[in-house]
């Protein structure tokens, strides 16, 4: 997932509001989301024990990790730091649930690979675990299903979820995104419950639970896989939330997933062929 | 090589395991899950050494269960929660020595059932000539299971009906009529209960009840008061109804005693049994909760229970919890505990557990670990009722398990509605009101059912299509019984909104069995809670009779154990409740062996 969204939001230029922003905590911003999902795991695990086996959830670590570190090590020539691989494997640990060790491993492994693989002039096109988990969701849905559960009825450790993960996409500069998809939701939402005809309550409920925490905080912000401008990452996570109703008129259960899956990479290559295309343009002679 | 095509080169071979990757996962998806359903083959018998056949039409039975019809504001939802009710308990009522049994309706005004074995393979009902068929009466609430016990050790075993609305007790007046007894006993007045169980918590020798609400008792789903009735969390859930145990005084009333033994919880049981888990020679208590943890209570020397489950381990992870059942699958006297929950591909993959009890220093505490997956049991569908018998006489215990929610639409379902919803905050998810109409959509509908067969050294193999459990309605509650006194375990499935099935167990010739009926002095007389070891072979196995197990079902007390071929038993070794232990040497094979508490 996106841990990968703040390693790269770190080395942003500074400016004025970064500025502030650092001066409000003073962390290497690549440890910030880690420290966010580390705190979400830990606080849902001890109010609502959410990890059956806690090997399952290093397993998923262990694995982005030490993939993260020998692909890198053989294809860069050095050690990576291990803060996106961190969150790939937490989010991995997290998400997927199934009564087997392999899909941990597989989701895992397949995150971090996709990074090496799935390129475009030195990009990714993935969120990592976005790809992952949605790889073993497709390929073993009799042995896989995601975390679609709520956290309980307590509402402190989710409004500390929320406020921490709010003040850490600020942070990193990705506000805007999160903010915009929550937004763009709740506005879908009521559309499909007009359309529907199921009570909004049903239609807004799904991000009420923690899934979306993970995904509006670590998924949609990863800015390895974002457009450059900040009015089209605000359009592309419009669009996010546009096909994931599409998906769910249709019932697709894990829509967000699919959603970002389809879309994210999409806006990444209309960008690059916009580019490119700019490019030629300004290479080209002028227009008589 | 030139960094660029090092680079190219380093691409390409991380393709080619990414693409592999994805294969591995499709391929152990396929391996984890196992052969897809397949037709029936004739040849069942010779591959796992018995065969089904449904039955039910030729023995004279004809029972569909009736789904009850609650508030009107609950129309939209109604299949999902007027999905329960369909129950079947076995006793010898009349004690002429053939297996009857009792099944419950839950249509308001329908007629619950009690088959008499005529002996002959034919049954027949005769709930309303001795009095416990007219039971859903409007305003007293529907039928959704049923117990037998002999709680005034008068040698008939007497039943508790349990509902959504008034319980009841019904003493068996020698076999010829059932007096209801309810108000002497002190029962209350409305319980929202699936489950309870016969129990002699403290050894006394006079049975006890326990009685677990699923809704809140101060609910009357015909009469809401409001629609914020249901569970305040798919898996935090802690507003269902509460739990009762009624500690028999010996003169036909009871005490309620829940609080003082440290019983006190309201999460929504849907499945409860005890055995003798601790080894104390007092039985504990297991409850399978839905929309939550399981819940174990050790027993405490008959004086409080102290609920372990966090510990033990089956308390930690929240699941959908159906079923409750005992065995001692590896033949080594430990008793596992089988709880089913919910598995749909794509959607909610819980998976059932399978909790084996691990080795533990003396003084420590009770712990498990779920071996389920490793064993090969781990997935049922929608899983509700399932029982540990021997059904090819082999020597080790196998399962039976029904599954299936809502079969309504076929190619439908509700469950894009239901996960949403399922994720809710409490105010969103416990309103009936916000939950999306089901519109005559299934919901995990039309499943096929899991036989397994144990191969006693860790493995389980799923062989129902083969012996010919062939079914695919929305099942309930199993139990197991020889009906035909032949050696042989018969399974009564019991469906919602479906018929009542009968599956006669043929087992291939050569295949011997033991069977003991078993008779309190000192303890209860059901000797509900004695633990019969047998051994032969060099092999023992354990088990114990028990006052309800399953999902709203009781198998026979009789305990029937398969010997393979082997056509000889060193001993049994009988633990009576009282503590007394009795002993018979080199019992005959084949037969039933009817055994008094000696004194």
């Amino acid at each position: 997932m996106s841990s990968e969204s703040s390693v790269a939001a770190s080395a942003t230029p500074a400016t004025g509001a970064v500025s502030a922003r650092k001066a409000f905590l003073k962390i290497d911003n690549r440890l910030l989301p880690p420290i966010l999902i580390t705190i979400i795991l830990v606080t849902a695990h001890l109010n609502f024990g959410i990890l059956e086996a806690y090997e399952r959830t290093a397993l998923a670590i262990v694995t982005a990790i030490a993939a993260e570190l020998v692909l890198g090590r053989i294809t860069y020539g050095q050690w990576l730091h291990p803060a996106s691989a961190y969150i790939s494997g937490i989010s991995v640990g997290i998400l997927v649930r199934s009564p087997f060790l392999w899909p941990y491993f597989f989701a895992s492994f397949i995150s971090i690979l996709s990074k090496y693989v799935l390129r475009l002039n030195g990009r990714h096109l993935w969120n990592p675990s976005n790809l992952g988990v949605s790889a073993v969701l497709f390929l073993a849905p009799q042995t896989v299903s995601l975390l679609s559960i709520q956290w309980g009825n307590n509402l402190w450790p989710m409004a500390v979820i929320w406020l921490l993960g709010f003040v850490i996409v600020w942070r990193v500069g990705r506000l805007h995104v999160s903010a915009t998809y929550v937004v763009a939701f709740i506005v879908f939402a009521f559309v499909r419950s007009a359309i529907t005809g199921n009570p909004w309550q049903a239609t807004l409920a799904p991000i009420t639970g923690p899934m979306y925490q993970l995904f509006i905080f670590f998924m949609v912000t990863d800015p390895k896989v974002a457009v450059r401008p900040k009015w089209g990452q605000v359009l592309v996570v419009i669009v996010v939330a546009f096909v994931e109703m599409l998906l769910r008129l249709n019932e697709v259960i894990y829509a967000p997933f699919y959603a970002l899956f389809l879309v994210g990479p999409a806006a990444l290559l209309i960008e690059m062929a916009y580019t490119r295309a700019l490019g030629s343009r300004l290479l080209a002679p002028g227009k008589p | 090589m030139t960094n660029q095509a090092r680079q190219r080169a380093l691409w390409v071979l991380w393709t080619v395991m990414f693409v592999a990757s994805l294969g591995a996962v499709v391929v152990l998806n396929r391996s984890t899950v196992g052969t897809p359903v397949r037709p029936a083959t004739s040849d069942g018998s010779s591959r796992h050494g018995f065969r089904l056949e449904e039955s039910a039409k030729r023995r004279g039975i004809d029972f569909v269960h009736q789904a009850p019809t609650f508030d009107a504001r609950l129309e939209h939802i109604m299949p999902q929660v007027a999905a329960m009710g369909a129950a079947v308990a076995v006793a010898d009522f009349d004690r002429d020595g053939w297996q009857d049994f009792y099944v419950t309706s839950s249509g308001e005004g329908a007629l619950n059932r009690l088959y008499r074995n005529k002996g002959d393979g034919t049954f027949v009902d005769v709930a309303s000539e001795v009095g416990i068929a007219d039971v859903n009466r409007a305003g007293t609430g529907v039928s959704m299971g049923a117990v037998w016990g002999d709680f005034d050790n008068d040698g008939f075993e007497d039943l508790f009906l349990y509902k959504y609305g008034r319980p009841e007790l019904f003493r068996n007046d020698a076999g010829r009529a059932f007096v209801r007894v309810s108000e002497l006993a002190g029962l209350p007045a409305w319980v929202n209960a699936n489950a309870a169980i016969w129990w002699d918590y403290d050894n006394d020798g006079k049975l006890d009840l326990f009685l677990s609400g699923y809704w809140s008792e101060d609910i009357d789903l015909w009469h809401l008061k409001t629609t914020r009735i249901m569970p305040e969390s798919f898996e935090y859930a802690e507003n269902g109804g509460r739990k009762y145990v009624f500690r028999n005084r010996g003169d036909g009333t009871f005490e309620e005693t829940s609080a003082a033994l440290g019983i006190q919880s309201r999460r929504w049981t849907l499945a409860a049994a005890a055995a003798d888990l601790s080894g104390t020679g007092f039985p504990d208590l297991f409850l399978a909760n839905d929309y939550g943890v399981a819940q174990l209570y050790t027993n405490d020397g008959g004086k409080r229970f102290v609920e372990v489950g966090e510990h033990a381990g089956v308390g930690r992870t929240p699941k959908s919890g159906m079923n409750a059942s005992f065995g001692d699958i590896f033949n080594d006297g430990r008793l596992s505990i089988y709880k089913t929950n919910i598995s749909e591909p794509g959607v909610l993959v819980q998976a059932n557990d399978l909790w084996v009890p691990k080795a533990r220093a003396a003084g420590a505490g009770l712990e498990f670990e779920n071996l389920a997956s490793t064993m090969g049991v781990d997935l049922g569908g929608w899983s509700w009722g399932a029982q540990f018998g021997d059904l090819n006489n082999d020597g080790t215990l196998d399962m039976y398990l029904v599954n299936g929610y809502v079969s309504a639409g076929e190619r439908t379902s509700y469950w894009y509605d239901f996960a949403e919803i399922a994720v809710g905050h409490s105010r969103i998810i416990g309103d009936a009101a916000n939950w999306p109409p089901m519109r005559g959509r299934s919901l995990s509908g039309y499943q096929h059912k899991r036989v397994w067969t144990n191969d006693g050294v860790g493995r389980f193999t799923e062989v129902a299509q083969d012996v010919g459990a062939t079914d695919t309605y929305d099942g309930r509650a199993v139990a197991l019984a020889d009906l035909s006194n032949r050696g042989a375990l018969d399974v009564i499935v019991a469906n919602q909104r479906g018929p009542l099935l009968v599956y006669a167990n043929t087992v291939s010739p050569g295949r011997h069995w033991i069977a003991f009926d078993l008779e309190g002095t000192a303890s209860n007389r059901s000797a509900i809670g004695a633990r019969v070891e047998v051994q032969w072979n060099g092999r023992r196995q354990a088990q114990e009779v028990n006052g309800g197990s399953g999902f709203s079902a009781q198998n026979q007390r009789r305990l029937h154990y398969g010997l393979g071929a082997s056509a000889e038993v060193e001993r049994a070794v009988i633990r009576w409740p009282s503590g007394h232990t009795q002993t018979i040497e080199r019992p005959g094979v084949d037969q039933v062996h009817r055994v008094r508490e000696s004194r």
